[in-house]
């Protein structure tokens, strides 16, 4: 035996698989207990310092994707593609096999072979091939002297089945592959009125461009009477060039994809300072103001001058803000308005709508993932390679007219790779049928 | 009526159910069989209809949606989709004595729900991730799976039973006597396996296109996801040992037993020992 068929052999076997498969069950149960992406001071903190050293070794806090785990998932790949090519061609034999070259001794030797005898020569009114098609089976046949044997089979091709299982696990990986190499995952804090040309990659913690500016327009959180969070929205603005080429309202579960690169909504952060709109009822002019807490501005042209005097939080979030509001010579007025709703003051003989909302920053994660139609093509395949390995079988049945015999006779035999219970009935349903046949 | 009170009643008649099946089989009384079928069809229909007035319920007070939204209502539908299958099973392999095994693991699984304090039964809204029309396809897709294995593995314990009991020990025997035989229990294990893993199969990918169109990443190696994965290469390993090593009988039997292990962990014990991105499930 030479090393390259041995080398074969091993990787060939199902004894690899299945180890294979037992090692990677039992060590993906470490990450799982063992919390992952920590910083190093943590894993000293909870497990002591010689602990700590010993999964740095094995690279346990980025477990997954250590050198043993990724060296497991290739065996388990090189195991699956020998194996395939060992088997194939033994199986598409079988699949394409002439089965009207088998002996009529081999019939009568299969296990399940049925017997009718003629005492008469009844036998030469039954037609074989019409009543196997009766039953759902087209025959093909040939003559063997004065004898004749009829062979018909039902999805041959599902034995191959198991290969497209094989080969849909491996589409997955290379989907995977691709999109390591191909693609990034990254995150952004984008606030409101900013824009950004640049994510965070988490690969390498260095920055990325986009090749285009991304801006926020605005962010906001609705809650449900309960207080829990229903919906956090971005609307953002693609720009090329300064340009506005797409404006998509974001929430979780509904991304934005611009070239192939997709914004995700994830996190959100709200700020001390405030966005203050201002229209002035009567031109409809309108203007927005980015507001530092406790800080006056001013709007020149009108003679407004405006401010943020105290605000209500919950935690973070905050649920009123006490405007400040004085225009020209007139006194000037104080309210409380409830965030992103408007009032109105009046200044002289102007009117102004005024809204204020807290100021926050939208979180947003970010994916660029070329391979993610191949692992879909993947999952799809192997659900279709699934139903075929699982739930079709190769039934083949042969139907051998002895006539040389002393009494002319009938012999029956099938096979079914799989499901052998259900092909049992499926026979016995057939034999019913040829008992009716020679009785009648 | 209300959705609850269907709920609460449900628990009840699975209960009734159970002590049908379990009396089928030790009374020697085959006439209960159908009184025990159609009491299980009821209690079946009336729980559908506490799942399905769960779910108006949700629409009426405003925040609709699907009554598969946490622990207390999976827990439910797990009991529902066992009962389903079951008798599905029943209908197709004509034996009633496998109710004595199934039924009883839908009943466990609502009285869980019914009595425990640690599940909140209140219809609360849902946070924004899970607001997707994948929620539905992820949660029906592995159920599926996860009840088959249940099955499974109440069958297993089945085969267990029937092929343990000492010949000498005339009640034991007589017992078992009236399971289906061993090659026919082994064939039932083999193909609810089979089907709990391909839907196993659409559970993990139906997770994976979701996750990929809430956060980007199809796969993070979440404890969840990690452990819905090990239950399939569990699964994976039994049923390569069976295709090619022609493995059979006591070993599939304790396997498929083990394999549930595998999934109750994957089902519960991620949700309250383990912290992840499925955390909202452990309320």
């Amino acid at each position: 035996m030479t090393l390259f068929t041995q080398i074969w052999d091993f990787f060939s076997s199902v004894k690899l698989a299945i180890f294979t498969l037992c090692t990677l069950a039992a060590t993906s149960i470490i990450g799982t207990i063992i919390p992952q992406g920590e910083p190093s001071a943590f894993y000293v903190k909870n497990f002591g310092a010689q602990t700590a050293h010993f999964f740095q070794v094995l690279d346990i806090p980025n477990m997954y994707y250590s050198w043993w785990f990724l060296g497991l998932l290739g065996t388990l790949s090189a195991n699956l593609i020998i194996c395939s090519l060992d088997r194939f061609p033994a199986v598409w034999k079988i699949v394409t096999a002439d089965n009207l070259a088998v002996t009529p001794e081999r019939v009568e030797k299969m296990s399940n072979c049925s017997k009718w005898e003629f005492a008469t020569d009844k036998h030469k009114q039954i037609n074989v091939a019409e009543l196997l098609k009766k039953n759902g089976w087209t025959a093909s046949s040939k003559k063997i002297g004065n004898n004749e044997l009829f062979f018909s089979q039902k999805s041959a091709w599902s034995r191959i089945g198991v290969y497209i299982v094989h080969t849909s696990i491996l589409l997955i990986f290379v989907g995977a592959i691709i999109g390591h190499f191909f693609g990034f995952k990254g995150s952004v804090m984008v606030p409101e009125m900013g824009s950004t040309q640049k994510v965070f990659a988490y690969k390498d913690a260095g920055s990325l461009e986009l090749g285009f500016e991304l801006r926020c327009n605005s962010f906001a959180i609705e809650f449900y009477d309960n207080g829990m969070p229903k919906e956090y929205k971005s609307s953002l603005t693609v720009l090329e060039k300064g340009q506005e080429v797409l404006t998509k309202e974001i929430e979780v579960n509904s991304p934005l994809t611009y070239k192939g690169i997709t914004f995700y909504q994830s996190s959100y952060q709200g700020y001390q300072d405030f966005l203050l709109n201002i229209t002035e009822s009567n031109s409809g002019e309108s203007k927005q103001f980015t507001l530092p807490f406790q800080k006056q501005m001013t709007w020149e042209e009108k003679n407004l001058q405006f401010g943020i005097v105290n605000a209500e939080a919950v935690g973070q979030r905050v649920v009123r803000s006490k405007v400040w509001f004085k225009s020209g010579e007139n006194p000037a007025s104080i309210e409380w308005i409830n965030d992103n709703s408007k009032t109105t003051f009046t200044g002289g003989t102007k009117e102004y709508t005024v809204s204020a909302k807290q100021m926050y920053a939208t979180g947003l994660q970010v994916a660029k993932d070329p391979g993610v139609w191949v692992v879909y093509i993947g999952c799809c395949v192997m659900l279709l390679g699934l139903y075929i390995a699982f739930f079709m079988s190769h039934q083949r049945i042969w139907l051998y007219k002895n006539n040389d015999s002393s009494v002319p006779q009938l012999w029956l035999s099938g096979s079914a790779n799989k499901n052998k219970m259900g092909f049992a009935k499926v026979l016995s349903e057939l034999k019913k049928c040829i008992d009716q046949a020679v009785q009648r | 009526m209300d959705s609850s009170q269907l709920l609460g009643i449900t628990t009840f008649t699975y209960m009734f159910s159970t002590i049908l099946y379990v009396a089928i089989l030790v009374f020697k009384a085959p006439k209960l069989g159908g009184i025990a079928t159609i009491f299980t069809a009821v209690a079946w229909f009336v729980q559908t209809a506490g799942l399905v007035l769960r779910w108006i319920e949700s629409y009426q007070m405003g925040i609709g949606h699907a009554p598969l939204t946490n622990m207390y209502e999976s827990v439910v539908f797990f009991a529902w989709t066992i009962i389903l299958l079951y008798l599905l099973i029943e209908w197709k392999f004509k034996t009633k004595i496998i109710g004595a095994f199934a039924v009883p693991f839908a009943f466990l699984a609502m009285a869980y729900a019914s009595f425990s304090t640690e599940l909140s039964k209140a219809i609360s809204p849902l946070v924004p991730a899970l607001q997707s029309n994948w929620l539905i396809a992820h949660v029906v897709t592995c159920f599926v799976g996860y009840a088959a294995f249940a099955v499974a593995a109440a069958l297993g314990i089945m085969y267990l039973l029937k092929s343990k009991s000492p010949e000498t020990n005339e009640a034991a025997t007589s017992l078992s006597s009236r399971f289906p035989s061993p090659a026919v229990i082994d064939d039932i294990i083999h193909k609810t396996m089979v089907f709990g893993f391909i839907w196993l199969t659409g559970g993990i990918i139906t997770g994976a296109i979701w996750a990929n169109s809430a956060w980007g990443t199809y796969w993070s190696w979440d404890p969840k996801e990690t452990w819905s994965l090990i239950t399939w290469f569990f699964y994976a390993i039994i049923l390569h040992a069976r295709y090619t090593r022609g493995w059979s009988g006591t070993k599939i039997a304790l396997l498929a037993i083990f394999g549930f292990v595998s999934v109750l962990f994957t089902y519960y014990g991620v949700n309250f020992l383990l912290s992840g991105l499925h955390s909202y499930g452990s309320n």
